[in-house]
């Protein structure tokens, strides 16, 4: 049994192994870029839109409203960032339904790029926001003893959040192949569509996960405490309450 | 008893005492947690939506530890290093 698809070689030529990680990769990628290329090339604001659009306007608004709550700032920068990990994630873990379908995010490597991914935007975005200096400042910010449990706290969360991810999407697969072997037909699927939801979660949670270190390198919390609450008044309100539901 | 089968046993005991152990502990954590969050809930019904989402985001973070045990405990299994290496030895 392989507790990872990046043994699973497609195609290989010389040097070039294409294993069914990238070729995946690449498919869930050419899908989201094909469909919002499509979706998006006609994109109109009279009273009747296309009902597409309409569910492209939904994403986008759902993910505008979740950062915006959780960090307390404008979500215009973070969305393309945070918003690309949750989708991509998300679509990788759903079409895990597809037969033949094997979710890159099921292998270690992906899920390490993506956390690398992360690693790297938190200072980028907090030196971005407040500068160099202020943001090294973070790191000896209760005493400079604080200095090695720090950079030791930044590393272990990086890597948290790639084992994470990839331990609950391949511990379902590993899960459905070893139920697949002992009682065939009705538990393995009862295991997938556990499987289906621990996907979407663990993608909500990712893409949370990776918003709330950048909003605590910016520090947003201590400048921009009056904001939240002036948007609080318009009507967010319903769709805070209702998003985080549907996530159930 | 040769150093493979031993090897083999060691590993499967210790994967079986890796989920068992490790599970407890994560156990007791998500349950305090959301036995938290729904008295939190019946409480304050308003700020429903924010606490579940702190709660997610916990229960993931209380999840890792598990997670990580998981991890281990297939690594034992499937794709332990110290027997491949004795396969490869005596392969050889």
């Amino acid at each position: 049994m392989n507790i990872t698809p990046d043994s699973i070689i497609l195609w290989e030529w010389e040097f070039l192994h294409i294993n069914a990680t990238i070729a995946f990769t690449w498919g869930v990628m050419a899908l989201l870029v094909g469909g919002s290329w499509l979706i998006t090339r006609r994109l109109t604001s009279v009273a009747e839109i296309p009902r597409w659009q309409n569910l492209l306007e939904v994403i986008v608004t759902g993910m505008r409203d979740q950062i915006r709550e959780v960090s307390h700032q404008q979500p215009g920068l973070y969305l393309p960032f945070v918003g690309t990990l949750f989708l991509f994630i998300v679509s990788a873990n759903l079409l895990a339904i597809v037969p033949g379908f094997i979710a890159p995010t099921g292998s270690l490597s992906t899920t390490t790029a993506l956390a690398i991914s992360v690693f790297v935007a938190v200072p980028l975005f907090g030196i971005a926001h407040e500068g160099l200096g202020s943001y090294l400042k973070h790191y000896i910010q209760p005493t400079p003893l604080m200095l090695p449990f720090n950079i030791i706290g930044e590393l272990s969360r990086t890597i948290a959040l790639a084992v994470r991810l990839y331990g609950n999407i391949m511990s379902g697969s590993i899960i459905i192949g070893i139920l697949l072997s002992l009682t065939p037909f009705f538990f393995p699927v009862v295991m997938q569509l556990l499987g289906l939801i621990t996907g979407a979660i663990q993608a909500y949670i990712f893409a949370i996960l990776s918003m709330v270190y950048i909003a605590s390198a910016t520090a947003a919390q201590h400048t921009n405490q009056t904001k939240p609450d002036k948007f609080r008044q318009t009507p967010i309100p319903q769709n805070t309450q209702k998003n985080p539901t549907k996530e159930k | 008893m040769d150093s493979l089968s031993l090897i083999a046993m060691v590993s499967i005991i210790t994967a079986g005492l890796t989920m068992a152990i490790g599970s407890i502990g994560p156990a007791f954590g998500e349950a305090r947690a959301v036995a938290q969050a729904l008295s939190a809930i019946a409480q304050q019904p308003d700020e429903a939506g924010t606490i579940t989402r702190t709660l997610f985001v916990g229960l993931a973070m209380i999840e890792s530890t598990a997670i990580y045990c998981f991890v281990m405990a297939m690594i034992l299994i499937f794709a332990n290093p110290f027997w491949d290496y004795a396969i490869s030895a005596a392969g050889n």
